[in-house]
């Protein structure tokens, strides 16, 4: 890795290049048109090339300057919070508001260092509370409460 | 004297029972959020903003422009008494402010920043009501090919002044302007980037790349560092300043009003940049500088005026161009559109009750934040103490909350997930978040006028250069471009960018 002295400049050119050439190379399906009478592939093609050249830019440069590497001291909390979100988005339809909140608090809590189970039972629970009246009496939102195998919708 | 009449229009609607509680609900809000570290207005104005289709659009507007100088008050205490930023903001004020609260100045130190904030905040809104109405004047003479370029000039002012790389912030703008094109095109009616799913024919919620990129990237960086967090619990009094401490702060007052006012109005400007400045400026004009990082009483009053001042004064282009300056702007621009009002200098004169409504509002709030921030403080304390293990899975359960409301649709749940993960590499690769959500604003529009000017001038691209407003726009965009890159500029940048980044 000698090579890539400045990798958060090196990374942050790759992700450029795969982004504006994967729009670029999508949008030769759009009708390019003319300058006169942009068609809709215009302004995506333009916008991909120039990311991508940027990206070059970046890459190139990588070789040339110094910068620190990247620390990644945990992956829990990426991996936890981003499951958290995900299970009350596939649970709010089916188990409703109640139950989807205290899920993902549950689930969120484990991603800190000083996790303590029995708390994080109770935040559950007063959050879960505390939001039915907030957003479903207080502010009226469209969203089911309680599981629907309960209710029955 | 108009803008006297204008104002008393504006305090009419303001004034009124219901706008008043907004304001209030509004302010506090932002007090709360700025008080907490790890959530900031962008979050919670995308979070509030399915709830404000309800309102009527005044009051909606009222209520989130208070979340966002709220914040800016709010900021201030947790810089003084914890020593970390409640607020991006308020990172300078760390520097003086904790100092102060060290030596048992505590006190004092969140009086002057409260006076400080609540002067500049008078001051802009008596700017911003004097210099809206010409600027829009000059704004109604605009065709696209103006449009067009004003865009350019403020995508490019939002670099330069943005920290970090310029590459890598043009490449977030870039990244951010094809984010906005996916959808239907408005031309053709071409399904662009939707990969097939009928839910992105529509376009991506800016409210869902913004949990995303700023929520919930945020808390997975706040978590990964296992510091644990000082709270200065000593109790805070000697909320009196003397009249010699005002009279020695007063100038720095004014100065950091100032420099707040020039900076915010600016495009990519407002408040960060402006505190920023004011301190730099104040520490050099002192006679004794010496005094400053430990504990001066300028140090506090600068930075914190001009944060306010920068964030009220960053008003005045989305509501006579109708351009946003930044990302909280940007979120305007949202919550102005979903009450189907178009933001530019129509507004004034369309809806003159709703543009000096929210302008009178903002002095409103800014009164009610000196009574929130000062009597009250010791409720602020105590909520510094609540630990963050505590605080982010409700900051969690919020934002899931107002990702599904937007549109009753998991599927924004499911995209936020996505872009949490996006925002997390952005972090690790020192790539701003913030230009990307400007450009995504800003690309349908752009792509709008770039094709509307070109179709006029039949494909004839110099009429960009040809049109006197169109070319001087973009005579100074390039000239910006060229004094950042040329290397002493940039050096000088890099340098002022690290001192600020210090205390940290």
């Amino acid at each position: 890795m000698a090579l890539i002295r400045h990798p958060k400049d090196f990374w942050a050119g790759v992700l450029f290049i795969v982004l504006g050439g994967g729009a670029c190379i999508i949008a030769l399906d759009y009708s390019f048109g003319s300058a006169g009478r942009m068609g809709p592939g215009y302004f995506p093609r333009a916008l991909g090339l120039l990311l991508a050249g940027l990206g070059a830019i970046l890459v190139l440069r990588s070789f040339k300057l110094v910068g620190e590497p990247i620390s990644f001291p945990t992956f829990l909390p990426l991996g936890i919070v981003l499951l958290s979100v995900f299970v009350f988005g596939i649970s709010v339809n089916a188990l409703g508001l109640v139950v989807s909140t205290i899920l993902l608090v549950l689930i969120a809590s484990i991603a800190s260092h000083e996790y303590r189970w029995k708390e994080s039972v109770i935040a559950a629970l007063c959050l879960a509370v505390f939001v039915v009246i907030a957003f479903r009496y207080g502010l009226k939102l469209q969203l089911p409460t309680w599981p629907s195998f309960l209710v029955g919708s | 004297m108009e803008l006297i009449s204008n104002l008393a229009l504006g305090l009419g609607v303001a004034l009124t029972f219901q706008n008043i509680l907004y304001c209030f609900f509004g302010v506090l809000l932002g007090t709360l959020i700025g008080v907490l570290p790890g959530i900031g207005p962008v979050p919670t104005i995308a979070m509030l903003l399915p709830i404000t289709y309800a309102l009527p659009p005044v009051s909606a507007l009222i209520m989130l422009a208070g979340i966002y100088y709220g914040a800016q008050y709010g900021g201030s205490t947790t810089a003084i008494l914890v020593n970390l930023p409640g607020e991006s903001s308020s990172v300078v004020t760390c520097i003086d402010g904790y100092q102060m609260a060290r030596r048992g100045k505590a006190g004092k130190a969140l009086s002057i920043a409260a006076i400080g904030s609540f002067i500049a905040g008078t001051f802009a809104t008596l700017m911003v009501a004097a210099f809206a109405p010409p600027l829009a004047e000059v704004a109604l003479k605009f065709g696209p090919a103006e449009y067009f370029s004003l865009m350019v000039l403020g995508l490019i002012a939002a670099v330069v002044l943005a920290s970090g790389s310029l590459i890598k912030a043009i490449g977030m703008i870039l990244l951010g302007l094809m984010l906005g094109i996916i959808g239907t095109d408005v031309n053709s009616g071409l399904q662009r980037y939707t990969f097939g799913l009928p839910e992105l024919s529509d376009g991506i919620g800016f409210v869902v790349i913004a949990m995303g990129l700023f929520a919930f990237a945020e808390i997975i960086i706040n978590l990964e560092h296992r510091g644990h967090r000082e709270v200065f619990t000593d109790k805070v009094s000697g909320l009196l300043i003397k009249w010699s401490e005002f009279k020695e702060a007063l100038p720095a007052i004014l100065r950091g009003t100032g420099i707040g006012c020039c900076l915010g109005i600016l495009p990519g400007g407002g408040a960060l940049l402006s505190a920023f400045a004011a301190y730099t400026i104040e520490k050099k004009i002192a006679k004794d500088p010496s005094q400053f990082g430990k504990g001066d009483i300028r140090g506090v009053a600068a930075p914190e005026s001009a944060n306010n001042s920068g964030s009220q004064a960053s008003f005045i282009p989305l509501l006579t161009l109708g351009i946003p300056p930044n990302a909280v702007m940007a979120l305007m621009v949202g919550a102005m559109t979903i009450h189907s009002i178009q933001p530019g200098p129509q507004v004034m004169t369309s809806n003159p009750q709703l543009f000096w409504g929210l302008i009178a509002s903002m002095w409103i709030g800014n009164l009610m934040l000196v009574i929130l921030n000062l009597p009250m403080i010791g409720i602020w304390v105590k909520l510094l103490q609540v630990p963050y293990r505590l605080l982010y899975p409700g900051i969690l359960v919020f934002c899931c909350i107002g990702t599904y409301s937007l549109q009753n649709n998991v599927f924004d749940i499911y995209l936020s997930v996505l872009f949490g993960v996006l925002g997390w590499i952005f972090v690790k690769l020192e790539c701003e978040p913030a230009p990307l959500l400007l450009g995504f604003i800003l690309g349908p529009l752009m792509e709008e006028n770039l094709r509307r000017a070109l179709l006029l001038s039949r494909g004839d691209p110099s009429v960009f250069m040809t049109r006197p407003l169109s070319a001087t726009l973009l005579t100074l965009a390039a000239i910006l471009l060229i004094i950042v890159a040329l290397p002493m500029v940039r050096k000088k940048r890099a340098e002022a960018f690290q001192e600020q980044e210090e205390p940290a």
